[in-house]
């Protein structure tokens, strides 16, 4: 009986209040839309960055007679003593992890290898190559103090760091996921404040109805269900538009496994979209629920 | 220690001393004000307004607590009750009021059931309890009617029902004839009467002197929130 009275409460409470539920709906299915989308880029930009700076290495190529560099000596290659202070300055650094060395002529082989069928295989020789190290780091985000201890030593023709490259590119996806992120709380946070208001003004038109339940000894839990309710269902039902739309928008955009040309990208998949949705509900659940006990609190006190 | 538990015999209403002070106001509503109430008695109060009748009424609904002293119903501190108990005090204490409170658009059935409906009673309890209630104050040909569509007196006929329809043990009625014609009050004091009967206890604050001299029940009277007359049997206007 008392289930029954509070849901034909709360069915009554969204006819009378439609233009407000719809509009609570939507402002919620924006916002958590863009919240959705932030949290995958966000994931998306970490497994990126996770990937590729696992792969990247730092490259130290070495001088040789041909090669001009603040650090080479004119027609003349790094000496032997010289590659030894290079190696010795990596293996002293604790941030480094690996270090191997690769000779003109395994560059050379890797080149061809790399350009087996192409126009490019004859163009070099072995001599044009250089000599490297190629150094592995512990932690790669911290790779700027390698480049710099050795980038200066006699014998370094250039030191090249992959993550130069990238930097800029997860800089702007870091921006562009924080822009997402901060522009779906701002739309949050006005949502939360519209379901405050709304709710205050349900009270307001239904206070007489309130103030007889209080008379006659209704407990607040059972005054404040069906607003609850009312909040829960306009939240849930944003939270559902949010999550078709974060499921179409990932089905268009994700690869799928017939298309190899972008699996040499690691990308998130359903399993994240998942993680990113039940964080849309719980969102939307906690945004419906707050406000409205905040806005019936005061109504309520005994 | 074993707790204790009040007999029948004692008060069901109990101000001990009892001083009520609103924020910001200079002057407390009520001074010091101890009296017992009974269970089964019918009790007038009286005095002009401000007096403090409203604040009495409010501080046996636990809508106040006193600034001083205990208020107890049926043996309890209310003061003392942590908040969600008080709704289970309320439903042991119907109200009426002179604005009736019915809500519009409702039939007289809806909104006495309405009570019974949020407190959790059953379908099947409420199909029994309504139609007893409304028999009571003689409205049982009119459950179908919508509230706004009855006279005055009839509206408060209402209320009262909706106030009787759990049978609490105490009535508190505030001005319930305040708004209605010397006839129709009658009518309603012969409810309250037959309310009475049954043995609820009913508080009734009134203005209304012509009903309080042909009633001769207890009269308690205030004046500037101290009290001044405690009589059984008594008149409106201050006995020498």
């Amino acid at each position: 009986m008392r289930l029954g009275h509070i849901l034909s409460e709360t069915g009554s409470a969204l006819r009378r209040n439609s233009t407000m539920v719809v509009s609570i709906i939507v402002t919620m299915w924006v916002s958590l839309s863009l919240f959705g989308a932030g949290l995958l880029v966000a994931q998306q930009v970490d497994l990126l960055k996770g990937r590729w700076y696992d792969k990247v290495e730092i490259s130290v190529f070495l001088c040789t007679p041909d090669t001009v560099g603040d650090n080479c000596a004119a027609g003349q290659g790094v000496t032997d003593t010289q590659k030894a202070t290079i190696q010795q300055t990596l293996e002293s650094d604790p941030n480094v992890s690996r270090i191997y060395y690769e000779s003109k002529q395994e560059a050379y082989d890797a080149f061809l290898a790399d350009y087996r069928d192409g126009p490019l295989k004859d163009a070099l020789t072995v001599d044009q190559m250089q000599d490297s190290f190629r150094v592995k780091l512990v932690d790669p985000e911290q790779y700027r103090s390698v480049v710099a201890e050795v980038a200066g030593l006699p014998g370094v023709q250039n030191v090249q760091d992959l993550r130069e490259y990238f930097d800029p590119l997860f800089h702007w996806l870091g921006i562009a996921q924080w822009s997402a992120i901060g522009t779906s709380v701002l739309l949050l946070v006005a949502a939360a404040l519209q379901i405050g208001n709304t709710i205050r003004l349900a009270v307001f038109s239904r206070r007489r109805e309130i103030g007889i339940m209080r008379l006659v000894g209704a407990s607040n839990a059972y005054i404040t269900w069906p607003f609850l309710l009312e909040t829960l269902v306009a939240g849930l039902a944003g939270a559902g538009l949010a999550c078709a739309t974060l499921a179409a928008g990932a089905s268009a955009l994700l690869p799928g496994n017939s298309e190899v040309s972008m699996q040499t990208l690691p990308w998130i998949g359903w399993p994240e979209v998942g993680s990113a949705m039940l964080g849309l509900v719980i969102v939307a659940i906690l945004l419906s629920i707050v406000p409205t006990l905040i806005a019936t609190h005061r109504h309520l006190r005994t | 220690m074993t707790s204790v538990r009040t007999p029948p015999s004692d008060p069901i209403i109990r101000f001990d001393n009892v001083s009520k002070k609103y924020p910001g106001q200079q002057r407390a509503a009520l001074r010091n004000v101890s009296v017992d109430i009974d269970p089964g008695e019918f009790v007038f109060l009286v005095g002009r307004s401000g007096s403090g009748k409203s604040t009495f009424v409010r501080l046996i609904l636990r809508e106040l607590r006193p600034t001083r002293g205990t208020v107890q119903v049926e043996g309890r501190d209310i003061a003392a009750l942590p908040s969600w108990r008080v709704p289970g005090v309320r439903r042991r204490i119907g109200t009426v009021f002179q604005d009736f409170r019915l809500l519009p658009n409702r039939t007289v059935w809806d909104n006495v059931a309405f009570a019974l409906q949020v407190t959790g009673y059953r379908r099947r309890e409420i199909r029994e309890m309504v139609p007893e209630a409304l028999d009571l104050v003689g409205l049982a040909d009119k459950s179908g009617r919508l509230t706004d569509e009855l006279s005055g007196g009839e509206q408060q006929r209402v209320a009262i029902a909706r106030a009787f329809v759990n049978r609490p043990r105490i009535l508190i009625a505030d001005e319930p004839t305040g708004n209605l014609d010397p006839a129709t009050s009658v009518g309603i004091m012969k409810v309250l009467d037959r309310i009475n009967r049954h043995e609820t206890t009913v508080v009734m604050a009134t203005h209304d002197s012509t009903i309080v001299d042909q009633m001769r029940k207890r009269v308690i009277e205030l004046e500037d929130g101290d009290l001044v007359r405690d009589q059984g049997k008594g008149v409106y206007g201050t006995q020498a």
